[in-house]
């Protein structure tokens, strides 16, 4: 088992880890405080190729390897999680496409999102269906040529400033998951709207929105695979894009542990550091092991996949590990700071807020014990 | 046109370093290694020569082989080929400049771009020393380059004490950059993948035939005498009373 | 062991306080290793400069006065610089850090295939040979060297050495024969534009007030001066406070701009990054003011306060002035 970074990695991790010191983390701040879409931001990500990472090579994209990819993404993870999220909710808003579309479809709406700067969504979360997905009211009905889309998603990162959605609906409710359909809807079409941005606790460099379809009609040609596949989609992009969320935990528990570290060291009281007493010492000494034990599941559900291979119960494994391991890192890294972490002068009440989102968003982690359970308990 | 950029793989600057037990050294596990920055700005300006005039940029790295991390970094960033001369010994500015007299005489660029220290051992000496050897004008700290239409001259603005002077000099000419040159891009994903198919050549030192040693000796090295602890005070008028009975500085 | 010959610098007819430095060293290491000092001085219209330099307690200072050295220009200095090596017997060639000394002292080392060894800031003298002194790694270290060289050429740091005296008994000027042709050169002097200010040198001066980041703005980076003139002492800044437009950039203090060590060294709202600290480190007295009690600069600081400082430099300036009375 060969762990180390081939050469390629290593240049991607060290310009990934620049980008989110120099250009990320001095106005991860701003962007938190204001809400504001972080456009330079964004825009150097889109010429260093990150925005695009999901996008297979030959229709334009920087085609990366998903271990390549969560290598980026525990980066940027640790410069800010906001703006992580919409980077990688836009890999997450195309990968339907990938996975689903035909080779003409991809050209149509992915090369695209190459040529310019771009962000997409995934639609699927509803007001009534999160983590039971069928839930969907959300329908789609066939009209002539054309399929008419009604329904409100609920919760959609990028949902306001995406060039392309990809949208799950139902054309049969009584059919189950066998109606579920997956759709590529780009921005502009009418009937396609944004609805109120979301007020959040964090990651608030995120846009989140409802998106509203009011009778939102494309051509046949923008179904994805055949009416029926949409669950199917939807669950295979989950599972490729899964590994993902647990880099960007990763980063950020990094990103407090390391903070929490200098802190310690430069911190005095009772005449020392304070990283010289146990209590401070075994919440740092719990912070390094769990990391490295959620990168080491983070890259092996990444690797599953680009071997080919089935990942769901690794990537569940790592999603709900390394969020819960982010989620205890930035508490406790607020603990070790003290007064002083409580304040919004210091980035770890940030790195806090981020982190509770990562064990609700993709997939919250009561569902990931749940299919983690079921996986283990078959035959039951 | 075609560009030589001089690029040495230097400790990351934000490392704290330790000396090593036999205290000529400096301890080098785990640390992580880095283009000298003010190289990076003379990669940068290549590639904007690139850019501009068409420019070729071909690196230039002396050193073990883990010097191919760096040259690959400049790969990244956009620069055409690499040269890797490879070396064991150490080599002080003096022959880094008689190795890269060789390669000059391999290459004959029309600007030799150099950062103007490396951040390792801030000798500031070797782009001086090269444009001596080969007799051609040399434009040091420069904080900004515009060549001549016809690309036989530049005009380089230099920082230097006091005031900013531009001179106007012939090339080819060994320029060095400063901090305030411009600002390093990053390399891009598609550019990382794309270094790895460029030209690189490795040619052992000796196949140059530079004859000289070096002549700067480390004897020792060691951390300077840390300062004894200060004070501090609650409030301005006890600062300035101690200024003045206590350090007599005002 | 051979002589010791000091290349001094002069700007428009005036010498550089920062070459008696060089001058100092140089008699120092003539003193425990033996040999003369002899200076040289370059450029036009500069009589003035020698027969101050004459005062220095050299044996000989040697003066190359041709219009054609009127703008320094690299090459053709160290030309002079070399061949004046050669006549006054030097096997040390010495010249303090500055942008000049930076530029020339190689080309002079090139030209005498001598070995160099920058910013020497002490040495020793052990059995006949010398040792050096000269920081690495932004100062986070101090190397002990030697040069395996017969001919030796040393760029010394302003700030290791104090300005020699120039009131001794004058010493022999020499005229040394120059012909220079600008027109031959393949560089050519365009314009020179000076950060124009009243006050002192950075580097020359011994009280340095600095500014950074947390005065965030240029607007504000005039509480700094305020405090500068009234102590008249010099304005310094970081490299974040020069990023962000506070202040031009030759009042860089740190690795990479200039290396200080005044008398008294006021680091205001400055955290003491690495790179900083470099740059000041070695100042007599150091004084703190920054709202962030876990700041760096406080291990380094002699005496420090916490708070804020928009409340405490008007008060300090209200304190001096009165203390001043």
């Amino acid at each position: 088992m060969d762990f180390t970074l081939t050469e390629e990695q290593k240049a991607l991790q060290d310009t990934a880890r620049k980008f989110a010191r120099e250009v990320m983390a001095p106005v991860a701040r701003k962007h938190d405080e204001t809400g504001e879409q972080p456009v330079e931001v964004l825009e150097k990500a889109f010429e260093l190729g990150f925005l695009t990472e999901g996008i297979p090579a030959e229709y334009g994209g920087s085609g990366l390897s998903r271990l390549d990819s969560i290598i980026l993404t525990e980066e940027l993870g640790a410069g800010c999680a906001g703006m992580t999220t919409s980077m990688m909710a836009t890999t997450l808003g195309l990968t339907p496409v990938v996975i689903g579309g035909s080779d003409e479809q991809k050209k149509r709406f992915l090369t695209p999102l190459t040529e310019k700067r771009s962000l997409a969504a995934f639609c699927l979360t509803e007001p009534e269906a999160g983590s039971d997905p069928l839930g969907s009211t959300t329908t789609v009905k066939k009209v002539g040529n054309d399929y008419v889309i009604n329904g409100i998603k609920r919760f959609i990162s990028n949902g306001a400033v995406s060039e392309l959605y990809t949208v799950f609906a139902t054309v049969d409710k009584s059919k189950g998951a066998k109606g579920f359909c997956a759709l590529a809807v780009p921005k502009g079409t009418p009937g396609l709207s944004a609805g109120k941005e979301e007020d959040k606790l964090g990651h608030r460099a995120s846009n989140t929105t409802e998106v509203i379809f009011e009778d939102c009609k494309v051509s046949a040609d923008h179904m994805l695979g055949k009416e029926g596949d949409g669950f199917k989609i939807a669950m295979a992009t989950l599972d490729r894009t899964r590994p993902a969320v647990a880099a960007l935990a990763v980063g950020l528990a990094r990103a407090a542990m390391e903070a929490a570290i200098e802190y310690s060291k430069l911190r005095k009281q009772f005449g020392m550091p304070i990283g010289m007493f146990q209590a401070i010492q075994f919440m740092i000494a719990d912070m390094g092991m769990q990391i490295e034990a959620a990168r080491l599941l983070t890259c092996l559900s990444a690797w599953l996949i680009d071997q080919g291979l089935k990942n769901s119960l690794q990537s569940s494994y790592a999603k709900c590990f390394a969020s819960d391991v982010a989620m205890k890192a930035t508490t406790d890294a607020v603990q070790i700071f003290g007064g002083y972490g409580y304040t919004k002068e210091y980035p770890v009440e940030k790195y806090m807020r981020d982190a509770k989102l990562l064990q609700i968003y993709e997939g919250t982690n009561e569902i990931q014990r749940v299919v983690i359970a079921r996986e283990l308990l078959k035959g039951i | 046109m075609k560009v030589l950029v001089t690029v040495k793989r230097v400790p990351d600057p934000e490392a704290k370093l330790k000396v090593d037990p036999e205290g000529k050294g400096i301890v080098t596990q785990g640390l992580k290694f880095v283009v000298n920055p003010f190289d990076e700005i003379a990669i940068e300006e290549g590639l904007k020569m690139k850019e501009k005039h068409k420019a070729e940029v071909v690196l230039v790295s002396i050193g073990k082989k883990d010097s191919t991390e760096q040259l690959r970094t400049g790969l990244a960033m956009g620069a055409d080929r690499a040269i890797l001369v490879l070396t064991d010994d150490g080599a002080d500015s003096e022959v880094v400049a008689r190795i890269l007299t060789k390669v000059y005489e391999m290459e004959k660029p029309d600007i030799v771009l150099m950062g103007k220290q490396a951040v390792d051992d801030d000798m500031n000496q070797a782009g001086q020393l090269l444009a001596e050897y080969l007799g051609i004008p040399q434009a040091t700290f420069a904080s900004k380059v515009e060549l001549s239409a016809d690309l036989k001259s530049a005009k380089v603005t230099r920082e230097i004490d006091g005031g900013m002077e531009t001179l106007e000099i012939q090339l080819p000419a060994v320029i060095t950059a400063d901090l305030r040159l411009n600002t390093p891009r990053y390399a891009s994903l598609p550019g990382i993948m794309k270094a790895k198919t460029k030209p690189f050549k490795e040619i052992p030192a000796a196949e140059l035939g530079v004859q000289v040693k070096p002549k700067v000796k480390i004897l020792k090295l060691e951390e300077p005498p840390k300062r004894k602890g200060g004070i501090k005070v609650e409030t301005v008028q006890e600062l300035v009373l101690k200024l003045k009975n206590e350090a007599k500085v005002l | 062991m051979g002589n010791i010959l000091v290349i001094a610098e002069q700007s428009k007819g005036s010498l550089k306080k920062a070459s008696l430095s060089a001058v100092t060293f140089a008699k120092s290491l003539a003193g425990k290793a033996g040999g003369e000092v002899h200076i040289l001085v370059m450029g036009s219209g500069i009589d003035s400069v020698a027969k101050e330099l004459a005062g220095c307690g050299a044996k000989k200072v040697w003066v190359a006065d041709d219009p054609g050295l009127k703008d320094y220009l690299a090459p053709a200095c160290a030309q002079v610089a070399a061949q004046v090596a050669k006549d006054c017997g030097a096997s040390v060639v010495a010249a303090t850090v500055t942008a000049m000394g930076k530029d020339l002292l190689p080309r002079v080392a090139a030209k005498l295939g001598a070995g160099m060894l920058s910013d020497i800031i002490d040495f020793v003298v052990e059995g006949g040979n010398i040792i050096f002194k000269r920081p690495v790694y932004a100062g986070s270290i101090v190397a002990h060297v030697s040069l395996e060289s017969d001919l030796k050429v040393v760029s010394v740091r302003g700030t290791a050495f104090e300005a020699a005296k120039k009131d001794g008994a004058p010493a022999e000027i020499s005229k040394v024969s120059v012909s220079v042709d600008p027109s031959q050169s393949k560089m050519k002097f365009v314009n020179f534009e000076e950060y124009k200010s009243v006050r002192p040198e950075l580097t020359e001066a011994s009280i340095v007030v600095s500014g950074g980041r947390g005065l965030k703005s240029a607007e504000n980076f005039k509480i700094i001066e305020g405090l500068a003139d009234l102590l008249g002492g010099a304005v310094g800044a970081t490299r974040a406070a020069v990023d962000s437009g506070f202040c031009p950039n030759d009042l860089q203090v740190g690795q990479t701009g200039k290396v200080v060590a005044p008398t008294l060294y006021f680091a205001i709202a400055i955290s003491g990054a690495i790179q900083h600290l470099a740059g000041m480190k070695d100042s007599k007295v150091i004084v703190a003011i920054n709202k962030d009690p876990e700041a760096p600069i406080f291990q380094v600081a002699d005496y420090g306060i916490v708070g804020d400082l928009f409340k405490a430099v008007p008060e300090l300036v209200e304190e001096i002035k009165k203390a001043k009375a």
